[in-house]
This record gives structure tokens, sequence and C-alpha cells, in this order.
């Protein structure tokens, strides 16, 4: 039984959670992290990619100690039909720097790590450990919690919950719904394990250097979905993610789709020989700024993916999760400091930080782009990809045809496909949305 | 291209695991034909936990659940299933992640 009151209790070691631990306890609060997993990092899944600038706002020098996998220096976008992929690649000396902006990593070692980091700040953690339940006072403060542990209620004045985007503790105590099954996607992933030199020669790697290959088209069977590898030193990430909704109006299993992917002969060739040592599933928020919830109340604030503030268009979210964990941490030192109580009130100091920065302006620039994406998946995902190739193959093919021929074909193909007001309304549509 | 059954038994065994013996932190309420979502987990289930057998009912058996929640989505609020974190320290035991 812990007798002690902390000044905030934190639910969860992920991205979020290890952001606002750190934040609080390197202030001088006294902070309780609690997490389920035997040890902070082991239900964390992620494909997964850094954003240097985010945790460098946390742990300037993290690069130093970090368990960082590759430095970016490319990335490609495959739109795929089931024998080809029309690419978009971008590679550049500009991102071998001195301080480079993306990295690769495994999210169980890095926030292993990461939660070290917090601990070395005086934050308490226990693992092994689950949060049954958000404890309240008979107005709805939320006044601490209650745990799997023998021993009743801990208290402290806030509890920041963390604890990730299928949190049940929130949506039990009514702070905000369930998420629905057309605003998170299903992903799952493989590990797979080849020599450092192998994943150099076949990516065109040198020493730290990585690349990111996402792909989305027929290997979604017409379904809301993306395809990913991600190079790491010694070993690739390769999963695939869906709208849930759009699963379950079909039969297709996860496993499937990925399977399909890794045979898919722009795919398979990277991987042969790979020894696979771990298979994964998670779910991502893709419902965007339209489905973030109530973000604080009294005595509490919600972050990170338990918050659905994730960027589905750029694939960001632990750079989102790690800087809401920032500044939830940030204005409870504040309110803290001149000694006011955490009430709703206040805590919307944690909004406004939110709102003012990239990731509230972010999320809000794509408000319209998830349902663009899931209302019209066919298209996107099926129609276009095909035509795509079948473009690029007639472009490249020499055969004896006039070019002025095969160039009609082409955009008759398109015609014929979508019709040209569907073609405009496409067009202005995706214009509409991604403005 | 045709797609291959895969085995989704085959990657579970990549995985480690501390199951809690007797306490599944899933289970299905009783039922004599399942709803659309929860005969659905028969092929979401990324783990492939959710079965039916051969009386048309689905049964699951959550030793291999990679705790994703998707099944938490699509049946707790029809009230198919009631969908509880593992104990600490039990359940997937995730090194990559």
């Amino acid at each position: 039984m812990i007798e002690e009151k902390f000044d905030a209790i934190v639910i969860g070691a992920g991205m979020a959670g290890n952001a606002a631990a750190y934040t609080m306890a390197s202030r001088g609060l006294k902070v309780l992290q609690l997490e389920r997993g035997e040890y902070p990092g082991s239900k964390n899944v992620q494909g997964g990619i850094l954003y240097a600038d985010m945790l460098e706002k946390i742990i300037p020098n993290f690069r130093e100690e970090a368990p960082l996998e590759r430095h970016l220096v490319e990335q490609r976008f495959w739109m795929m039909t089931d024998r080809s992929h029309t690419g978009l690649q971008y590679r550049s000396d500009d991102f071998n720097e001195e301080s480079p902006n993306r990295y690769t990593i495994i999210r169980s070692q890095f926030d292993r790590w990461f939660n070290k980091e917090a601990q070395a700040k005086g934050t308490i953690v226990i693992a092994e450990t689950t949060v049954t339940q958000l404890v309240s006072d008979a107005y709805g403060k939320v006044i601490g919690v209650a745990t799997d542990r023998r021993g009743g209620t801990i208290f402290a004045d806030v509890v920041v919950i963390a604890e990730g985007v299928n949190g049940l503790l929130g949506s039990r105590a009514g702070l905000r719904e369930t998420p629905k099954a057309d605003h998170v996607a299903l992903a799952v992933k493989e590990m797979h394990f080849l020599p450092r030199e192998t994943i150099d020669a076949r990516f065109n790697l040198h020493g730290d250097e990585g690349v990111v290959i996402e792909a989305a088209g027929t290997i979604s069977k017409g379904m809301t979905g993306m395809g990913f590898i991600y190079t790491n030193k010694e070993s690739i990430s390769v999963g695939m993610g869906c709208l849930v909704s759009d699963f379950a109006g079909t039969t297709e299993t996860p496993y499937g789709l990925l399977e399909a992917f890794k045979k898919h002969p722009s795919v398979a060739p990277l991987l042969e020989g790979s020894e696979v040592k771990e298979y994964a599933a998670h779910l991502i928020p893709e419902g965007g700024y339209k489905t973030i919830p109530e973000l604080f109340g009294d005595g509490w604030v919600v972050v990170g993916d338990a918050a659905q503030l994730n960027n589905a268009i750029h694939r960001e979210g632990s750079n989102l999760a790690m800087t809401s964990g920032r500044f939830a941490g940030e204005a409870i030192f504040q309110l803290k400091t001149r000694r006011e109580p955490m009430t709703k009130q206040n805590l919307a100091l944690y909004k406004k930080l939110l709102d003012e920065s990239f990731v509230m302006k972010d999320l809000k620039k794509y408000k319209d782009m998830p349902a663009l994406l899931h209302t019209q998946a066919k298209n996107y995902f099926l129609a276009y990809p095909k035509l795509m190739s079948n473009a690029m193959e007639n472009f490249l093919r020499v055969d004896g045809t006039p070019k002025i021929d095969k160039e009609k074909a082409s955009i008759r193909a398109f015609v014929k496909e979508r019709n040209w007001t569907g073609l405009f309304g496409d067009a202005v549509r995706l214009a509409r949305a991604w403005r | 291209m045709s797609i291959q059954p895969a085995r989704v038994e085959e990657k579970l065994f990549q995985n480690r695991y501390l199951v809690d013996a007797g306490k599944p932190h899933i289970v299905i309420e009783p039922h004599s034909t399942p709803s659309k979502n929860l005969l659905a987990m028969t092929t979401l289930c990324p783990a492939g936990c959710y079965a039916e057998n051969s009386a048309g009912q689905v049964e699951i058996t959550p030793d291999g659940c990679l705790e994703c929640g998707t099944c938490r989505i699509l049946c707790e609020p029809s009230g198919d299933i009631v969908w509880n974190y593992p104990r600490g320290g039990y359940g997937v035991l995730f090194k990559f992640g």
C-alpha cells in the first residue's frame, strides 16, 4: 500500500507517458508512473520512426545514449499493383548531417531507455501493474487510481492518462468514447533479421544510413490501408495496416495481407533469407482532428494515442505523443509552481500549449483527409494505382505503337475508369482536404 | 495473385507470452448466433484467437492475444465480449515491439 500522495501519476510508459514523467520529474515534481508490462516498453509497438526534434526538446543530448537504429536518408513511396509498383523516391546526402532528423527505432528497446531516463530524473516507476480504475471524489474530480496490486487507492493531484490507443480507463470513467471502427487502423508487423551487410547492399546504404518504404495500392484489397518497410541496423520491420471498419466488411485476414505484401515481387527480394523473430499487432488512431476527445478535466489530462493525436497522412504519431506528454508536464509544473489547483479550468493550459503547436495545427490542416480516404478507398487504393501502372508500362514498353496513340490510350483508360467528372472531382476533393 | 492461407500459429510461435492460466482477459458472452462483428473476428483477429465451433457459435482462446484491442473496438460496445487487460506482467511480452 502506497501511503504518500504524489504530485502526479502517469498511467503508461509509452512515448507520451515517458515524456510527461520526464518533464515533471526533471522539474522536481513527485511523479509515480505505472506500467502494466513486464518492463516499460514490453507492451509497446510501433513501425517505428523517431523524429529527433521533438525528443531534443525533452532530452537535448539523446543521441549520445538512446538506442537508435539508422538515420533516414531515403524515402520511397510506392503505388502498388499486384505485379508492379510506381515509385516516388527521395534520397539526399543532406540527411547525412551532424544531428539527423529521423531515425528508425525498435520501440520496446527505445522505451525502456526513455523510461530509465525518466527514472534517473526521479520518477518512481512500478511495472507489472495494471491500473484498473480512475478514482474520483464526490464531485467527479479524479483524485487517484486503483491497481490490480494489493492496497487501496494511490492518490495524486493530477493523473496523466497515457494509456494508449486502446485505453480502457478513460472510456470506462466516461471521459471519452471508445474509438469507432472507422477511426482506427489495425496494423500487423514482423521483425525480419538479416546481417547488416545484406541490408546495406539490398537498400544501397552505408554506415548507419536507413531507408523507409511506404506502400499503398492493391495490397490493401480496396481497403484504406498501407504497407511499410523500415530498415533497422540488423533487421527490417515489415508491416501492413488497414482500417478496422474496412477489415470487418471483408474476410481478409491481417496476416494474410502481410504475407501477400511480403511475397510481392517488389518486396520479396528485400526480405529473402531473413529470420523472423517477432510478430506484433497494434491499433493506430486514424480519425484525426475531428475525433480528438476532451483532453483535460478536473484532476486529469489525456495524452498521446489515447487522445487520438496521430497524423495519419504524414505517419507521425510518436512525436505528437511525446510533445503532448511534454506539454501536459509543463502545464502541470506551471500550475504547481503557482500553487494553483488541478482543476479543469486551470488544466486548459495544456490544451492551449497544444493548440499553439504543430500538433493541433497539423491535425487541423488534414481534418478532412481521413473521411475522404475512407469513403474513396476503392478509387485511391485500387483504381488509380492500376491506372498509373498501366500508363507507366505503356510509356516504357517499346512495341512500334506511335507515341501519340500510346498517350491517348493512357488518358482514355483514366477517363473510362473514372470519367472526366470523377477525375476532376477526385482531384478537387484531394486538394481541398489537403489544403 | 491468390493468397496462400497464412498460418498465424507459426507467427505467434516467435513471440513470448506469460499466460495467466485460468484467467482469460477476454470473455465472450453466451450467444446462440454470433453478431456480425463477433463473427468477423474469426478472420480479423491478428492472433487468430477467435474461431467458430461446429454449433455456429464463436469461441475464444486468448493465449496468443497481441492485446491490440481490435475486438474491443468492434464487439465491446454491443456487449458481445468483456475485455480487460491481462493482470500486470502477464500477456504478450514484446522484445522488439
